[in-house]
């Protein structure tokens, strides 16, 4: 007899609207004497023009750094007195913030989120000295050959929209944009009416929502921004992008262009990418770091069982516009990227000649899993509640096992042939240049 | 209304069984979900220096067919069942481990004790995933923070000690460790005297206990061998090493010392002081100068994990090449420091307090209670490990922790490994 709860997880969750417009989601579990606060803002990377790539990551970083209420060497602790953690991030959609602590720490973690969205303070100078932390994280991100030939992938796969561009940004626009620029973008986003709180764990509804009408209650509304994107146009043909850098290993990453989560051909797409490479589920706040069922997957026989690849991995997203599906390939000692390459296309190929009942069944299996496994804790069930409320709207989140077990044989044919094309792919090469970085470990030692 | 919240201390069961497996569980509610553990001490440090790689290599291949189930069988019972099995080495133990539906829990620990206890090593499999090792090997040779940290291990304890060297061996010992070396290895480390098998989530304990008993039953054991680990070395000097890395957009720092084994009496002083040198709100000191103050880093933190033998303490941070050795500067400021001068009252209050408020978030999931358990049998701290520790944590003294800090942060007797495309530092 099971001990976990029969009913769905997100079953339970109140949902209520402050007179600014603020949305607030409330979901009691009392497992733990935990709370997660999550504060969620309709604003990523794709919000930004010319000139200003990676302003909405790096207001991010500047939301850390002092309010008018909070001084900026007393942020630290507040929530760790409670055994609390605090972090956020930032892509393409969103731009989040969570605390997660004892019950005791519920107001100081809603106090921290009113402060952030009203009160920040962005000094000239601690703007100037995250210039240099924000070009670093982008340095460290450089460090590592399948995130530069990721970014060299996304760019040529993607030509108008605004997706195109890293979250971190272009390294000259960091290093030009003012301080003006990052304080007139959070201004413009930073708005109860642009923001949804989600707030999960050990509390009593009526009483959390006194107690957020209390923090946010008095925040004016504001004009929601317009958010402008270009479309993007159809493909017509295969691109290619070759990297060359100094490295031990070979990488290949495929792109093709993928569903919005609203579109109806979503839910067939991950499914098929489950049949490809596994299911990952559907978090990105958790599901990345447990690796996916694979050993059956199409693209783990054809190449890593085959000798060719040491790994596989796909990834489909649920994002508000259409982005990428891409799969990457890490090249096994010794083997050719183009060997690897044909192996990979002529799986994809087989793939959308004959998805079969077996795999589709396997792949919804695998997800209904994935579906339990990644709401483990009341931090990853309010990143779901607020992710989903925040990138594709309400009402999503509920329906996702429904729509995931609703995917049939013939959506996912279908799907595959229509966009797993030739002319509709990015292919992508790291190359490494072997001459240098292979070099002796050692350049030179000193003992003091 | 009145709410109630279930409890935040854990209630374990332990059994001993009669080869010597330990097996522990532990019920949770949040999700009809199971993760089973199973840890054996049969981490690098007890494979030969001359085939280092041997622990790692063996963990790759040992869910690649059993005597009852052919690796394509494996591979369809676990992808079918939605789950993937994870092992995983380090210098200590070899993992394996699961996370199922609660529906699944049965056929599971089956899978996972069968791939534990009856592996047949086939020599296809070994050729395939040696290349994958290999290629592993490569990757981390191409990785800046691997290098330095892998670099600093190395200074610290030297090649005749097993921290000293990477788990993952290197490419030319992976390609001459044989079969019959890895079927060796298997047979006298992974087996049920060295086991501890942690089951937590939505199954009864009792039953977890039992089902787990009628699996390992009759899988005998003999005495594990003993590995006497050499003496850690003592650093009388300060040691600084640089990799050069063409090519690479950022300089990683890896800053170390050696410092004490988890059973020692100081252990909860050192962590303390560990946590307000570089871990307290988002790097405790450490992030406070390098990151907020000077804008040097996006991350530097320090790390201080329990071992059986004298753990190290490592600093990281990854830099501008331009700025390493200002970075540098700055780490040997906070270490210099808090060495000579100890903690505030203050910042002692605010560390004991967040360590003991964090016990519950650290034992919000499955996995993480798993591996809770599991390091409280492996340093026999208790089955109530969770409810004595905020006691314990409250009677560590401002003076211990000062001195924790004292015995062992000396810039002078620093080791320091940089590596990226940065000029020469040293």
């Amino acid at each position: 007899m099971p001990l976990a709860h029969d009913a769905p997880i997100h079953d339970g969750v109140r949902d209520f609207e402050l007179d600014n417009g603020l949305k607030v989601l409330v979901r009691e579990l009392h497992t733990a004497p935990l709370v997660s606060v999550w504060c969620w803002y309709r604003v990523g990377s794709r919000d930004e023009g010319p000139g200003q790539t990676g302003v909405s990551h790096w207001v991010e970083h500047m939301n850390f750094k002092g309010t008018t209420n909070i001084p900026r060497d007393q942020m630290k602790g507040i929530v760790e007195r409670f055994g609390g953690m605090w972090n956020g991030y930032t892509w393409i959609d969103q731009t989040t913030y969570l605390e997660t602590a004892g019950r005791d720490a519920v107001d100081q973690m809603l106090f921290i989120e009113a402060e952030r969205m009203n009160n920040g303070l962005y000094d000239p100078e601690e703007c100037e000295s995250e210039r240099t932390v924000i070009i670093s994280e982008l340095q460290g991100g450089e460090n590592d050959p399948e995130q530069v030939l990721d970014t060299e992938v996304t760019a040529t796969a993607i030509r108008a929209h605004q997706y195109r561009h890293p979250t971190i940004g272009w390294i000259d626009d960091l290093r030009s944009m003012t301080r003006d620029d990052l304080y007139g973008h959070y201004r413009r986003h930073y708005i109860p009416n642009n923001a949804t709180l989600v707030i999960v764990g050990d509390v009593a509804t009526d009483d959390v929502l006194r107690r957020v009408e209390r923090h946010f209650g008095a925040i004016p509304e504001g004009q929601k921004p317009l958010r402008k994107v270009s479309l993007e146009p159809p493909q017509s043909g295969e691109r290619r992008v070759e990297v060359e850098r100094e490295g031990t290993t070979a990488y290949l990453k495929l792109a093709y262009h993928a569903p919005a989560a609203p579109e109806p051909d979503f839910f067939p797409m991950v499914v098929l990418d489950a049949v490809l490479t596994g299911a990952k589920g559907l978090n990105l706040w958790s599901s990345f770091r447990v690796p996916p069922p694979q050993r059956r997957a199409r693209l783990y026989t054809a190449v890593v069982e085959r000798g060719l690849a040491s790994a596989v991995s796909g990834a489909v997203v649920p994002t508000s516009h259409p982005f990428l599906y891409t799969v990457s390939f890490t090249a096994t000692e010794g083997v050719e990227l183009g060997d690897l390459e044909q192996a990979a296309l002529s799986a994809i190929d087989d793939a959308v000649l004959g998805v079969d009942e077996q795999e589709v069944a396997r792949a919804k299996r695998q997800l209904k899993a994935r579906l339990v496994f990644e709401n483990d804790s009341v931090t990853n069930l309010a990143h779901q509640l607020g992710y989903f409320e925040t990138v594709v709207g309400p009402g999503f989140y509920p329906r996702l096992l429904r729509s995931i077990q609703s995917v049939t044989l013939d959506q996912v044919r279908d799907v595959a042939r229509r966009r797993l094309t030739k002319h509709a792919r990015t292919v992508g090469w790291f190359r490494p240049l072997r001459s240098r970085s292979a070099a002796a470990p050692v350049a030179l030692e000193r003992t003091a | 209304m009145t709410i109630t919240t279930a409890s935040s201390g854990l209630s374990p069961l332990k059994a001993v069984l009669s080869n010597g497996a330990v097996v522990i569980a532990q019920e949770t509610s949040m999700t009809p979900a199971v993760t089973i553990s199973a840890v054996f001490r049969a981490g690098s440090m007890y494979e030969p220096a001359e085939l280092a790689g041997l622990a790692y290599l063996t963990g790759r291949v040992m869910d690649r067919g059993t005597e009852r189930r052919k690796a394509a069988a494996v591979a369809q019972e676990l992808d079918d069942r939605g789950v993937s099995l994870k092992i995983s080495t380090n210098r200590h133990n070899l993992a394996v481990s699961a996370t199922c539906l609660a529906e699944d829990f049965e056929d599971v620990l089956d899978i996972v004790l069968d791939v534990a206890r009856s592996p047949v090593f086939p020599d296809e499999e070994i050729t395939k995933r040696r290349s994958e090792a290999i290629t592993a090997v490569r990757q981390d040779e191409d990785n800046p923070a691997v290098r330095a940290v892998e670099g600093l291990l190395a200074l610290l304890y030297g090649p005749s000690h097993p921290y000293g060297r990477s788990v993952k061996g290197r490419a030319e010992i992976l390609d001459r460790i044989t079969r019959s070396d890895i079927v060796q290895f298997h047979s006298t480390r992974v087996v049920p005297s060295s086991l501890s098998l942690a089951i937590v989530g939505d199954v009864y304990a009792e039953q977890a206990i039992e089902r787990s008993r009628a699996q390992l039953d009759g899988w005998g054991t003999s005495p594990i061998p003993r590995v006497d680990l050499p003496a850690v070395p003592t650093a009388i000097a300060r040691r600084q090493r640089s990799i050069a890395m063409p090519g690479k957009a950022q300089s990683d720092i890896a800053y170390g010392f050696t410092t004490i084994p988890r059973l020692d009496f100081r252990y909860y002083a050192y962590w303390m002081m560990n946590n307000i040198l570089g871990q307290f709100g988002l790097g405790g000191r450490l992030a406070d100068n390098v990151r907020e103050r000077q804008g040097m880093a996006y991350y530097t933190y320090s790390s201080f994990d329990p071992a059986p033998a004298q753990a190290p303490l490592i600093i990281r941070a990854g830099v501008d090449p331009a700025n390493v050795r200002r970075a540098i500067a700055a780490i040997d400021h906070e270490v210099d420091k808090l060495g000579a001068e100890g903690p505030t009252e203050q910042e002692l209050s605010e560390t004991r307090d967040f360590l003991v408020g964090s016990i519950p978030r650290l034992l919000e999931t499955n996995q993480s209670i798993a591996t809770f358990l599991q390091l409280a049998e492996e340093f026999q701290l208790g089955l109530d490990f969770d409810r004595r520790l905020p006691a314990v944590l409250q009677h560590v003294t401002l003076d211990e922790v000062r001195s924790a800090a004292r015995e062992t942060l000396h810039t002078s007797r620093a080791s320091v490994v940089v590596a990226g495309p940065h000029e020469d530092f040293v």
